[in-house]
């Protein structure tokens, strides 16, 4: 579960990100994080992952208070987290097998472990046939699932996803977003931010709207309207 | 430190030294001058100190015994002056030797060549342990009752300790400054190598490696790329050496030389290299990896 309350962020150089925000999502929840460029998404995931501290507020994911953890719990908590970026940020001199396994290794898995799940996973995300391939031997959109793959492939609770479909174009985009659904089908919290508002609309799920900083829309069934969560 | 965690940070590092060929390259190529520099300072040092040291040898106090003493007198000195402090040796000189070294010394001399021993002087060549110490060992040789004077030459025995005083400061600022310069480079070298793997620190560390575990893999290449360059600075500087020695061997006006055999001086050499070359190698790693940890 990822709770935000009265969390505030301002950068040193003086910009509020971030001013009061308060939201739940729930264990196997489906969320999109909607808004413009500058509206505070992006500095969100980064209070999400603990690459930056709030300067106000609490912020409790998957058991892990953000506010005050230790630097020693910041790997634990990140081992719940399983993150997708815009560019993928594949390691191109390693194999797809490798990019995955590598993160296994990060977290100490047993080599039996990984050469069980690694399989499982690509198998999950349709590149079980690609496992010896070199990222600059894929699409943009295998790319793409290979990152799911990675994120997933640790098995966490929650699968936050930055603009995961900026890259793609829209088929591959609606490829994207129909595994990502299935994911969460199978019990995972899915975040995914984004400004594509047709993609929004289509998958008809909760939808937070974050504006200078602040939740401006928190309702179920497309980017703007809809009824008020929570 | 799980066991299988071992074999994969060995691997990890061995095969980041491959894949990043160019920059372990450079690494290896710089360590490796560095190490030489700094090896061939140390050894010409080495075999100056240690020609400085034959030179310190042949410089000797001669102490004139009192002429009223019998030659069993002056012998009985003997034990006397070698329990001084810094007293290496005391070799006894008759009246009938000094006469004929001297004889011997101006050969061309007729008038020199038949002199009455008489008007010489009993006498000892003494040998000091630290030239340094000279003057106070002068001092108490002359307090021997039956010396009856002592002839030193001081400022050669200056010169001397000056020379290796002056030498050793310039040769362990020269390698102390090499050392610095080849830290400072190795680690830029490694930050580079870092800087290039950036994406992947930062991956390990979204899902949740600890600092540990993101350092280990550079500590190994670290210190493989260190080791490599010491084995490879030693067999280097072993053939710079011989070669060197050779030529000094065959040159005739360098005779006088003498070069230490290498096999006197290669395990020094051997463990020197190793210890900087991992030093500078893990060290490099640390500090070029420190600020990819901070978050």
């Amino acid at each position: 579960m990822i709770r935000l309350k009265d969390v505030e962020m301002e950068y040193d150089n003086g910009t509020k990100a971030i001013q009061g925000i308060t939201l739940t999502i729930e264990d196997g929840e489906f969320v999109f994080l909607v808004g413009p460029s500058g509206s505070g998404k992006s500095t969100i995931i980064k209070l999400l992952t603990g690459e930056v501290e709030p300067c106000g507020g609490r912020i409790m994911i998957n058991g892990f208070s953000v506010s005050n953890i230790s630097g020693k719990q910041i790997p634990l908590m990140r081992r719940t987290l399983g993150v997708i970026f815009q560019d993928f940020r594949l390691i191109e001199k390693k194999t797809v097998y490798d990019n995955l396994a590598f993160v296994m290794r990060a977290v100490g898995a047993p080599s039996k472990k990984i050469q069980e799940r690694i399989p499982y996973v690509l198998n999950l995300v349709g590149l079980e046939e690609k496992a010896s391939r070199y990222p600059t031997e894929l699409s943009g959109g295998e790319q793409q699932r290979v990152a799911i793959a990675r994120a997933l492939v640790n098995n966490p609770d929650t699968i936050i996803a930055d603009e995961p479909t900026g890259n793609l174009d829209p088929d591959r985009s609606l490829e994207l977003m129909d595994l990502l659904v299935k994911i969460n089908a199978l019990g995972t919290t899915v975040v995914v931010v984004t400004h594509e508002k047709d993609l929004v609309d289509r998958f008809g799920k909760r939808v937070i709207t974050i504006d200078s900083g602040h939740v401006v829309n928190d309702s179920v069934g497309g980017y703007v309207g809809g009824t008020i969560h929570g | 430190m799980a066991k299988h965690d071992l074999g994969y940070f060995v691997h990890e590092g061995v095969s980041n030294m491959f894949s990043h060929g160019f920059m372990s390259f450079a690494a290896i190529g710089i360590t490796v001058a560095c190490l030489l520099i700094m090896g061939t300072f140390t050894l010409v040092a080495v075999n100056a100190n240690e020609q400085l040291k034959d030179l310190e040898r042949e410089n000797e106090i001669l102490a004139y015994v009192d002429d009223t003493y019998t030659t069993a007198q002056a012998k009985a000195l003997q034990k006397e002056l070698e329990a001084l402090d810094n007293v290496a040796s005391a070799t006894f000189i008759s009246k009938e030797e000094a006469t004929a070294a001297f004889a011997a010394e101006y050969p061309e001399e007729v008038q020199f060549q038949d002199l009455d021993p008489e008007i010489f002087e009993d006498r000892y060549a003494i040998k000091v342990v630290d030239l340094e110490q000279q003057s106070a060992t002068v001092e108490a040789v002359a307090g021997v009752t039956g010396i009856s004077d002592v002839n030193a030459h001081e400022e050669i025995a200056g010169g001397f300790v000056t020379v290796r005083n002056v030498a050793t400061v310039v040769c362990v600022a020269l390698i102390a400054i090499l050392f610095v310069v080849s830290v400072f480079i190795i680690s830029n070298t490694i930050k580079l190598t870092t800087f290039d793997r950036r994406d992947e620190i930062a991956i390990m560390r979204m899902v949740g490696a600890t600092n540990g575990f993101i350092r280990w893999p550079f500590v190994y290449e670290g210190f493989l790329l260190g080791l490599l360059s010491a084995v490879i600075a030693f067999l280097s500087q072993w053939g710079l050496y011989e070669a060197v020695a050779r030529g000094v061997e065959n040159n005739d006006a360098m005779q006088l030389i003498r070069i230490i055999p290498f096999q006197q001086l290669w395990p020094m050499v051997a463990g020197t290299f190793a210890a900087a070359g991992i030093l500078i190698g893990v060290g490099g790693s640390l500090s070029a990896i420190r600020k990819f940890l901070q978050v």
